[in-house]
């Protein structure tokens, strides 16, 4: 477990440590230590790429929408509706308000079933202090049960429109395939309306949580809405006063590949930024339904914060804010006349940005006169959150102190980097960490 | 008092991790899953140990870096029966398709600035293409009863019945009406093993082949259908050629165009 030297004296010493699991991704973390300063920190996502971009091509509008949720297994929604909605703006074809309610249900379910898995099987471990979520069992068997129980109803949430929880089915430019008999939809309210209370209890029992002090200067960019707490539209916008509409943000983006990472990193004035729950709620807490800002304010944990150890904290109210909302759009459910428009395919570029569980994601396709795709660009958020994580993880380590031992500091690192929830679309197992250290030339630290 | 569990491991090589998230979907599985097996290899939940001898691995994904056989070779030798869950695994899934374009090669070169860091195999290939394979679970993402289906059969010891059906019989089984005959939709389901229970045609729309090719299916028939329905040759090529990847059945589906004789009436 412990690092050991090499060799004496003052040869660099290599570490190697299992680092993370309970990510979602392949990837490991390099970091250079000298006394007491980080000289070099690389978090690696070695994900071989599947090359979607040009995998695309050729395909027509209509199969992209299903394709493109092959992308990621814990959010196809996100991809599938950024989709969508990009077609959908390039073609002029509206979706009535009946769609746009119930995309806004579809996408709240994703959230749920999203968060309440980061929450439970992930993150909660390491505030409690076991190993895992089969550690849980022993000492917090009821709060893992609740969780799983909010975990199931996101999933059902995305099977009452689209068949299944990964990959569903249900959507199609213009809207849905079909729309869900108003039984089933009537059963949803009630289990939605029980799992109320459950989802309140889950956003107290996470802001109880013992956080480290970690506050850091970061920049938070989200999708913002003047009317609703924004998931599926909005602006883009960040705490340094961007504000563009999703057609501008492409001009704003620099994006660049390491050699150490399969994930292109993007900068916004060349400078990393912060995607996902604490962005939007720093960004737009004050347009959260009154009954969940209720909650909100209650809560020992601040709103904005800067801590991402907090992280938690947000995905909860983002669980109880996707019940809430799921609820109230569903409670007047009526069967449409129909589930969709038609879509009239025409030549251009279309582009789509969404909120998905890990935040921004962004679209640009272009497509020939009959809907056939031409070329893609893809901003997924854990690609947009890589920079970020490394400037974090560099600022959290030296305050957690690097003289502490290899496995000490490799538990501090893999929870920083859960608190991201990276998705390098497709799940991992070998992330390591390696230590190279130097003994600074006055140091008399052990380094182990 | 766990010596007579059997011991789980779940992998991932390339993919999207949709299958493996199967485990974790719905709300008794994981902990029923934890009642009735030691599970020593489940990275993304935790229990993190590569390369522990286990009963049974699952693993998604397709192979598609030298690390990924070498990877793959490892938990072949430490496993007693080893599962390909899901179309990456089985078929090499939709990335597998870069191997059927004819500038594939050049992909990397297209969208990284510098491809000469990627170490990738020269196109991504199901596990079969390196290890023997003792059972397979089709799908895009798999069907999470069959997982069950596949877990109980170990746990009591007997081989796992495959299913050869197309789509076409489960529609028939449930009662929904032929959306190719009734509606001319474009439909897969002719030709597509059965496993997700109609999805797609009892959702209102056609079945895009997401498990694959059933067994001894008339492509070409097929093919000629969805031509006559007005698709072109290269769309209808597309129809096939989607999200269970590179197989052979599909491979020339579309290619050669609608059958001399015209459709065939349905």
């Amino acid at each position: 477990m412990m690092g050991q030297a090499a060799t004496g004296g003052q040869a660099p010493r290599q570490l190697r440590i299992p680092l993370l699991s309970r990510v979602a991704g392949c990837g490991a973390l390099d970091l250079d230590v000298e006394g007491e300063r980080i000289t070099a920190l690389q978090l690696r996502l070695g994900e071989p790429p599947r090359l979607f971009e040009r995998l695309l091509e050729g395909y027509g509008h209509d199969q992209v929408v299903d394709a493109v949720a092959r992308i990621c297994g814990l959010c196809p929604v996100a991809y599938q509706l950024t989709a969508a909605q990009a077609f959908e703006r390039l073609f002029g074809c509206e979706p009535p308000p009946w769609v746009r309610a119930m995309r806004r249900v579809l996408y709240c379910g994703e959230w749920l079933q999203s968060h309440a898995l980061h929450i439970h099987l992930l993150a909660a471990p390491d505030f409690l202090g076991v190993a895992d979520a089969l550690g849980m069992a022993a000492g917090h068997l009821a709060a893992l049960q609740r969780g799983l129980r909010l975990h199931a109803l996101g999933v059902d949430l995305v099977r009452l429109f689209g068949g299944r929880a990964i990959h569903p089915v249900g959507v199609c430019v213009g809207g849905f395939h079909h729309a869900p008999a108003p039984g089933e939809v009537a059963r949803m309210v009630g289990r939605l309306a029980a799992a109320i209370p459950e989802a309140e209890e889950l956003v107290r029992w996470t802001a109880a949580f013992e956080f480290p002090v970690d506050e850091q200067p970061f920049t938070s960019v989200a999708l913002g809405h003047p009317h609703e707490y924004a998931i599926g539209a909005g602006r883009i916008q960040s705490g340094d006063g961007l504000d563009v509409s999703i057609g501008q943000f492409e001009e704003q983006l620099a994006t660049s590949q390491v050699p150490h990472s399969t994930a292109l990193h993007t900068r916004l004035d060349s400078r990393p930024y912060l995607v996902g729950p604490i962005a939007r709620l720093n960004l737009n807490f004050r347009e959260l339904p009154p009954a969940v800002r209720v909650v909100l304010d209650t809560l020992p944990t601040p709103t904005p914060t800067h801590n991402m150890f907090h992280s938690v904290v947000a995905r909860a109210v983002e669980v109880l804010l996707a019940v809430r909302e799921a609820h109230r759009l569903l409670l007047d459910y009526e069967s449409p006349a129909a589930p969709a428009v038609p879509a009239h395919p025409i030549a251009g570029t279309a582009i789509g940005a969404t909120e998905a569980p890990r935040g921004l994601l962004w679209l640009r396709f272009e497509v020939d006169s009959r809907g056939v795709l031409r070329h893609a660009r893809i901003v997924p958020p854990t690609s947009q959150n890589q920079g970020r994580c490394e400037e974090d993880l560099r600022a959290s380590l030296e305050r957690f102190g690097l003289g502490r031992s290899d496995a000490e500091l490799a538990r501090h690192a893999e929870r920083v980097v859960r608190n991201y929830d990276p998705c390098i679309p497709c799940a991992a197992h070998f992330l390591r960490l390696r230590v190279t250290r130097r003994p600074h030339r006055s140091s008399q630290n052990s380094l182990t | 008092m766990n010596r007579n569990r059997l011991r789980l491991g779940v992998y991932a090589l390339s993919g999207c991790g949709g299958c493996q998230a199967v485990l974790l979907d719905g709300e008794g599985l994981l902990l029923e899953l934890a009642g009735r097996f030691d599970i020593v290899h489940f990275a993304a939940i935790g229990p993190c140990a590569p390369d522990e001898r286990v009963d049974l691995a699952l693993v998604e994904g397709s192979v598609s870096t030298p690390a990924h056989v070498e990877r793959l070779s490892r938990i072949r030798a430490a496993s007693a029966c080893l599962v390909a869950i899901g179309a990456c695994a089985v078929s090499g899934g939709l990335q597998s398709l870069r191997g059927l374009a004819r500038d594939g090669s050049r992909w990397p070169l297209d969208l990284y600035p510098h491809p000469e860091w990627l170490d990738l195999l020269d196109r991504p290939v199901p596990l079969a293409r390196y290890v023997k394979v003792d059972a397979v679970l089709h799908g895009c993402p798999i069907d999470r009863r069959a997982l069950i289906r596949v877990l109980c059969d170990r746990l009591a010891g007997v081989a796992p019945r495959p299913e050869r059906r197309p789509v076409c019989m489960e529609c028939k089984q449930l009662g929904v009406p032929c959306l190719l005959v009734a509606r001319g939709e474009p439909c897969l389901g002719p030709v597509t093993r059965a496993g997700c229970g109609a999805l797609c045609p009892r959702g209102g729309r056609g079945c895009y082949a997401c498990f694959g090719p059933a067994d001894l299916v008339n492509v070409a028939g097929l093919g000629a259908r969805l031509a006559s329905l007005g698709l072109g040759q290269e769309e209808v090529a597309r129809r096939f050629r989607f999200v269970a990847g590179d197989v052979d059945a599909f491979r020339t589906a579309g290619a050669v165009g609608p059958a001399a004789h015209g459709p065939e009436t349905p």
